[in-house]
């Protein structure tokens, strides 16, 4: 399983790194996303990965290993975050696009102002 | 409580600022004294730690390693009373007038949640919420770019977001990996659990994410490019607020991060970030010297001064250390001024470019003068502050035995003197170009555009008078940032240090 998962990481990083490096606005926000996506997975497996032992204590029952909570949350609060960046920049570049009828970097304008 | 403060309050502000009715003169009003409280608060912290020592907050009660931790040390202190003091006069400035529809989209509470970041992100004790902070600054940051509709200032707005976000993918990939080795994230617990861990190379790879991540957000010398690429668009005082504060946070981070978790002075990351911080402040002058714009060579200027506030680090001595943080705090205020003047030419001329200014020192002498004052210390010409901060980074690496270091560190100086030359001869000095209408000429600039940058250059001769106790404040930071037991200590109680150094 943590195999997989780091195989899947790794695919997620390599993809979101390759569209990134595009010219397209809309394939950078799509790599942008692959990326967060790929670093929650990395998290996740990262702190090890538990099959079925949910984190609930329960008295009297001796504290065996159990999935740890922590990285859990962390990933929710990446991907609450990540969810708000990602409709932030889709809204940009929706306005870019009404702007200059294009999702090419290089065809928004000239750098100077 | 008080440390809670320098966060709630900009919040508090920010809502505040939403549910009043927006007549403009009110809501810059409201903002300004948001502002002032915060400057208040920052200021008794600071007297509070001078007297106390660390001062931590754990919030909502819960012990240390498991709830998140707020933190103030001394380094923390003088960053947020720099904060504040930028906040109040970016605040100020709006007083002398902002564009209607940015204000009608909410930019004075869009300033409160910058400020509101930038204060988590310098007081916190938790690395994951370290990340949090800096998503929110950034959030807040990408909206202020972004309230544009102009070609170019969108297509900045884009570089910046994209290279922003992908450096917080790096440092969210850098902590997760963090987590599962140490299983806590907690900074003080960390700083006591990692570095006895002995994985050199688990710990080469997580130095260099970090470095990676912080020096996108800093402006390091290969990361930099997003910056000059966008900060010469947005208006004046959103200028002042992000070159000034921004690039700090960055700075900021990595010299907190790396004293805590990295503390092996011999580790690969202390020789490339040496490197780096070297072409970084190059780069950033020889680009400087290439621009025809106020903002640009500002911006550039900003990247080549990085270099300044990130090579104590490097060079890890108390020494080094302190001069670097009197640098950052030198360079946070003039930098943010400095923005704040090129907003004089965009009220007066309507452009920066190089080109189409000059005949300001002709007709309003008193400002020219004014501006000439943080130009010069940027530079660092003597008796100014950034003279007595170049001190203190170049002296411990003459002490150091850094010789070569020295002399680029004073080459750049030298380019900076001559860039800030060119600024202030061009923008001020030489005759007016022809095609200027002689109305723009003669139009008197208000003093509500001239009150922040003069409180802002008052501060700056401050740092001036006051430089022997600022530096011996500073070389204090400096040794409790080195004194890592101390930090563990004061927020997980008398424990004894797991991996004592």
């Amino acid at each position: 399983m943590e195999l997989l998962l780091a195989v899947v990481a790794g695919v997620l990083y390599a993809s979101g790194l390759y569209l990134m490096l595009r010219r397209r606005l809309a394939q950078l926000i799509i790599g942008l996303s692959l990326l967060s996506n790929g670093s929650n997975i990395l998290i996740l497996s990262a702190a090890g990965v538990t099959r079925a032992k949910p984190p609930l204590i329960t008295d009297g029952l001796p504290l065996e290993q159990f999935a740890d909570p922590v990285p859990q949350s962390l990933i929710l609060t990446a991907i609450v975050i990540g969810f708000g960046v990602l409709a932030f920049s889709l809204v940009l570049a929706h306005r870019v696009h009404q702007s200059t009828g294009s999702d090419d970097i290089d065809t928004i304008g000239p750098d100077r102002a | 409580m008080l440390l809670a403060l320098p966060i709630l309050l900009p919040l508090l502000t920010a809502i505040v600022l939403h549910l009043l009715p927006q007549r403009s003169r009110l809501l810059r009003l409201v903002a300004f004294a948001g502002s002032l409280l915060v400057l208040g608060t920052a200021a008794s912290i600071f007297v509070r730690v001078q007297q106390a020592g660390i001062l931590v907050l754990q919030v909502g009660s819960w012990p240390a390693p498991f709830g998140i931790t707020l933190v103030a040390d001394l380094f923390s202190a003088l960053m947020i009373a720099m904060v504040s003091v930028i906040g109040v006069a970016v605040t100020a400035s709006s007083f002398a007038g902002v564009d209607p529809r940015r204000e009608a989209l909410g930019y004075h509470s869009l300033v409160q949640v910058v400020l509101m970041g930038v204060a988590g992100a310098f007081l916190t004790g938790d690395i994951f919420n370290l990340y949090v902070w800096f998503e929110v600054l950034l959030i807040g940051s990408f909206v202020l770019m972004s309230l544009h509709r102009t070609r170019a200032q969108l297509r900045a707005a884009f570089t910046y977001v994209g290279l922003n976000l992908l450096a917080s993918a790096f440092l969210l990939t850098a902590i997760g990996l963090l987590y599962g080795q140490a299983g806590t994230l907690n900074l003080a617990d960390l700083a006591r659990a990692w570095p006895g861990r002995r994985t050199p190379g688990l710990d080469a790879a997580l130095s260099m994410l970090f470095l990676t991540a912080f020096g996108i957000k800093a402006g390091l010398f290969p990361l930099f490019f997003w910056l000059p690429a966008s900060y010469h668009t947005p208006p004046a005082a959103v200028g002042a607020l992000l070159a000034g504060l921004l690039t700090k946070v960055g700075v900021y981070a990595m010299i907190r991060v790396f004293t805590l978790l990295f503390p092996d002075p011999n580790a690969s990351v202390y020789r490339v970030l040496l490197v780096l911080s070297a072409i970084t402040m190059v780069v950033g002058l020889v680009g400087a010297l290439a621009q025809r714009d106020f903002r640009r060579v500002l911006s550039f200027n900003l990247v080549g001064h990085i270099g300044f506030t990130t090579i104590g680090l490097a060079l890890w001595s108390p020494a080094a250390l302190g001069g670097s943080i009197l640098y950052v705090l030198h360079h946070m205020l003039v930098i943010s001024t400095l923005f704040l003047v090129s907003g004089l030419f965009l009220r007066q001329r309507r452009t920066t470019d190089l080109n189409a200014l000059g005949g300001l020192y002709r007709s309003q002498p008193a400002v020219a003068c004014l501006a000439l004052i943080p130009l010069f210390s940027l530079a660092g010409v003597p008796p100014l502050s950034g003279f007595v901060a170049k001190v203190g980074v170049i002296t411990p690496m003459l002490g150091g035995g850094q010789y070569l270091l020295a002399a680029v560190a004073l080459c750049v100086s030298l380019l900076t003197v001559l860039s800030m030359a060119r600024l202030w001869e061009e923008a001020f000095w030489k005759p007016a170009p022809v095609a200027s209408s002689a109305s723009a000429l003669h139009s008197r600039l208000a003093l509500p555009i001239l009150a922040p940058i003069a409180f802002l250059v008052g501060l700056t001769l401050a740092l001036t008078v006051f430089a022997g106790p600022v530096s011996s404040v500073t070389m204090r930071a400096a040794g409790q940032l080195l004194d890592r037991n101390t930090y563990i200590r004061a927020i997980l109680g008398e424990e004894v240090p797991r991996a004592a150094r």
